[in-house]
C-alpha cells in the first residue's frame, strides 16, 4: 500500500469541503476581520491541489 | 461558537481515512513480525514523519502554545537543544545497534546486550509509562474540547447532558485508536501517524501565519513584547534574567543534554518507528529526516502562543477592554483569564493581577480567526496530534508488554499466532488502562502531576544505560541494574530534598527536607536529571569495574568497538546519515544564532 493515496484522498476531500464552505459561508461569517479574506476558499484550494498531487505520485506507474 | 454542517463532515471524513488506512494495512498484518516491526519494510520518509508525528501529541501542539505564550520563544530550546542534537546522535551513532541487533524493542537490546533483570526494570518502567503517557494525554484532549465549548451545541440538539462531552472525547478517541491498531497494528499506526503529521501541519500552519500577521509579523511582536519574550539566549547567564528562570550551563545539561537524549535516543515510542525500517540506512535516516522537520516545527507551535500574548498585552493596555477582561469576557483572540469555579471570579496572582489561562492561548485563538470550515480541519487537526501521540504510546505498550514482560516471563514458549492474539488483546487492555488513567487524572488534580513526577524520575538515569551499553564494552548487567535503580532513587531523593522559589513542599518537591531553593520549577527539573543521570553512569561504571564482563564475542553486534563498520554504502551523498547530520545541526544553529 502506497501511504500517499490516503493522504491523498483525505486532503482532496477536506479541500473540496472547504470550498464549498468558502462558496456558501455569508461574508459576516467569515472572520474577515482577521483574515482578511476568503480562507476557506484559499486553503480549501491550496490543499485540493496538495491531495491530487499526492494521489497522482502513488497511481504514476513505477519507472 | 459552534461546528456548522461541514466542520462535522471534515471531522467525520477524518475518521474514516483513519479506519481504512487501518483495513488496508491489516491485509499485510498475519503474522508477529507484521503487527509489532510492520515487517521492516516501511520506506526512510515514511518512518521519519512517523517518528516525529508518534512524538507530536496534543499535549505538544497546546503545551508549547502555552509555553510560547508564558516563556516565549525561549521554548525553542525544547526543540533546537532539547530534540535536534540528540535525534542526530541517535541516527548516526545508535541505531546501528538498536536495528542491527535484531532486537524486537528497547528493553529486548537491553536484554541481549546486559541481562534479564535490567530488561525486566525498564520493560516494566516503560509500560507503566506508556499507559499513563496515553491516559493523560486523552485527560487533557477531552478537557480541552470542553473547554473549547465546540460540542455543546450538537450535544444539546440531542437532548444529551453536557457532562457527557467529556466521556465522548475520551471514549470516542480510545475506540478510533484501538480500532486501527488492533486491525493494522504498527503499519496501520504509522501509516496514519503520517496523514495526522500532514493533517497538524495543515491545520495550525495558516493559524501562526495568519496570527503572526496579525500582530505586525515578527517586528510588531518585538515592539510589543518585553525583549525578554522574543530571544532565546538573552539573559541566560543568571537564572534571574530570563523567563526560564534557569542557567545556560543546567539548561544545556538538563535539557540539551539528560533529558533530551534520555527521551529521543532511548524511547521506545519513537525508536520503534526507526526500528520498523527497510534497511539499516532507512533505519539510521529515520530520526534526521524527523529531525529536518522537528526544526521547524516551533513556527508552527510557538507563534500562535506569542501572538496570542501580544493581542492580550495590547488588549489590557487598552482602558476599554480592561474592564471587560476583568469579567472573563475575553478580546478576540486574546489569552482567557483563569476563573475561580467557586466564586467565579478571575484568579490573581500574588502582584494582584488576573492570571492568565494559557493552555488555552492556541485554541482560542484558531475559534477566534478560522471560519466554519477551517474550524473543522482545525479541530481535526487537534484530533489528529492527539491520536498520534496516543497510538504512539499504545504501539510501544503492546510490542514491550507481549514480547518483554509476557513471553519472557508468563510464557515463554508459544506461536507466533498466540503472541500475535496477545499483542492484539494488549492493544484492547493498554487502551482501557489508559482510560482508567485519563479518569483517575480528572478526579485528583494532584495525580496527574504526581503521574508526571514518576515518570521524571524513571526517565532521566536511562540514558547513561544505554550510553554505557553500546559505547563501553567492559559495562556489565550488575552495573546497569543496580544503576539504573540508584539513579531512579536519586532523582526522588533529589526531588524531595528541594523545592522551585514560592511553591510549598508536597508534590512541587520538599517533601523529605528543604536543602536547596531553585529558581524556577524548571530548574528543578534539570537538575533532577543531571542528578539522576550522573548517579546512575558513576555507579554503572564502578560496579561493572568490579564484576565480571561478559566474553567480548557475545558483545559483537551490540557494543560499538565490538561491531564491524556498517553498511551497504549510501547511494547519493543526501543518504549518508552523517551528511544529513551535519546539514541538520548546522542549520539548528544558524536558527539559534537568528533567534539569539
Amino acid at each position: 500500500m502506497d501511504v500517499r493515496f490516503p493522504i491523498g484522498i483525505l486532503f482532496a476531500g477536506i479541500g473540496v469541503l472547504l470550498i464549498a464552505a468558502g462558496l456558501i459561508t455569508a461574508p459576516e461569517d467569515l472572520k474577515l476581520v482577521s483574515t482578511g479574506f476568503n480562507l476557506n476558499l484559499v486553503w480549501g484550494g491550496v490543499m485540493l491541489v496538495f491531495g491530487l498531487g499526492a494521489i497522482l505520485l502513488a497511481v504514476r506507474p513505477r519507472r | 461558537m459552534h461546528l456548522s454542517l461541514i466542520d462535522g463532515l471534515i471531522v467525520g471524513l477524518y475518521l474514516v481515512v483513519v479506519l481504512a488506512v487501518g483495513w488496508l494495512a491489516s491485509r499485510r498484518t498475519k503474522d508477529g513480525n507484521e503487527f509489532f516491526l510492520a515487517g521492516r519494510s516501511i520506506p526512510a520518509w515514511v518512518c521519519g514523519l512517523a517518528f516525529l508525528s508518534a512524538n507530536l501529541g496534543a499535549q505538544e501542539v497546546i503545551g508549547m502554545g502555552a509555553s510560547g505564550a508564558k516563556y516565549g520563544i525561549a521554548t525553542a530550546h525544547f526543540y533546537w537543544l532539547g530534540a535536534i542534537p540528540a535525534m542526530v546522535f541517535i541516527g548516526v551513532f545508535m541505531m546501528p545497534f538498536y536495528y542491527g541487533s535484531k532486537a524486537r524493542s528497547a528493553p529486548e537490546y537491553l536484554g541481549m546486550r546486559f541481562d534479564e533483570k535490567t530488561r525486566g526494570f525498564n520493560a516494566f518502567s516503560f509500560a507503566i509509562m506508556t499507559i499513563i503517557g496515553s491516559g493523560v494525554s486523552m485527560y487533557a484532549m477531552a478537557k480541552l474540547i470542553q473547554a473549547m465549548h465546540v460540542l455543546d451545541q450538537p450535544f444539546a440538539a440531542m437532548h444529551w447532558p453536557q457532562a457527557w462531552i467529556f466521556h465522548a472525547a475520551v471514549l470516542g478517541s480510545a475506540f478510533f485508536v484501538m480500532a486501527y491498531i488492533w486491525l493494522g497494528g504498527l503499519r496501520g499506526a504509522i501509516y496514519n501517524e503520517v496523514l495526522q503529521f500532514f493533517l497538524i501541519v495543515a491545520g495550525f500552519a495558516p493559524l501562526a501565519w495568519l496570527s503572526l500577521r496579525n500582530v505586525g509579523g515578527w517586528e510588531g511582536l518585538t515592539a510589543t513584547l518585553d525583549p525578554a519574550y522574543t530571544h532565546a539566549w538573552r539573559g541566560m547567564t543568571s537564572p534571574d534574567t530570563n523567563k526560564l528562570g534557569v542557567d545556560a550551563f543546567g539548561l544545556v545539561m538538563g535539557l540539551g543534554f539528560v533529558l533530551s537524549f534520555g527521551y529521543w535516543c532511548t524511547d521506545f515510542l519513537v525508536v520503534q518507528r526507526a526500528m520498523a525500517a527497510n534497511s539499516m540506512s532507512a533505519a539510521r535516516r529515520t530520526p534526521l529526516i524527523a529531525a529536518s522537520f522537528k526544526m521547524l516545527i516551533p513556527f508552527v507551535v510557538i507563534i500562535p502562543g506569542l501572538a496570542a500574548l501580544a493581542l492580550t498585552t495590547s488588549a489590557m493596555k487598552d482602558p476599554a477592554n480592561a474592564g471587560h477582561l476583568a469579567g472573563g469576557h475575553a478580546v478576540a483572540g486574546a489569552i482567557p483569564i483563569k476563573m475561580d469555579a467557586a466564586t467565579g471570579k478571575p484568579m490573581l496572582d500574588s502582584a494582584g493581577k488576573p492570571q492568565l489561562d494559557y493552555d488555552l492561548a492556541t485554541p482560542s485563538l484558531l475559534l477566534a480567526t478560522f471560519p466554519t470550515g477551517m474550524l473543522g480541519l482545525g479541530l481535526t487537526a487537534l484530533m489528529a496530534s492527539f491520536m498520534s501521540g496516543m497510538a504512539g504510546n499504545v504501539t510501544a505498550f503492546n510490542t514491550v508488554w507481549t514480547y518483554d514482560i509476557y513471553q519472557a516471563y508468563i510464557r515463554k514458549e508459544a506461536s507466533d499466532g498466540h503472541y500475535l492474539t496477545m499483542g492484539r488483546i494488549a492493544t484492547g487492555g493498554g487502551i482501557l488502562l489508559s482510560v482508567g488513567a485519563a479518569y483517575l487524572a480528572s478526579q485528583f488534580n494532584n495525580i496527574m502531576d504526581l503521574i508526571q513526577l514518576i515518570c521524571a524520575f524513571v526517565n532521566a538515569p536511562v540514558f547513561a544505560t544505554f550510553l554505557l551499553g553500546m559505547f563501553w564494552k567492559r559495562a556489565t548487567g550488575h552495573g546497569a541494574f543496580w544503576g539504573l535503580a540508584a539513579g531512579t532513587t536519586a532523582a526522588a531523593l533529589h526531588h524531595g530534598l528541594t523545592l522551585p522559589n514560592g511553591s510549598l513542599p508536597g508534590i512541587k518537591g520538599g517533601w523529605m527536607a528543604n536543602m536547596h531553593l531553585y529558581p524556577s520549577e524548571m530548574a528543578q527539573n534539570f537538575w533532577t536529571a543531571i542528578w539522576a543521570f550522573s548517579i546512575c553512569f558513576g555507579l554503572t561504571v564502578a560496579i561493572s569495574l568490579v564484576t565480571r564482563a561478559r566474553r567480548e564475542e557475545e558483545l559483537a553486534g551490540l557494543v560499538f568497538s565490538l561491531t564491524p563498520k556498517i553498511d551497504d554504502p549510501p547511494t547519493t551523498w543526501l543518504k549518508s546519515p552523517v551528511v544529513l547530520g551535519v546539514i541538520v545541526l548546522a542549520v539548528t544553529l544558524v536558527l539559534n544564532l537568528i533567534f539569539r
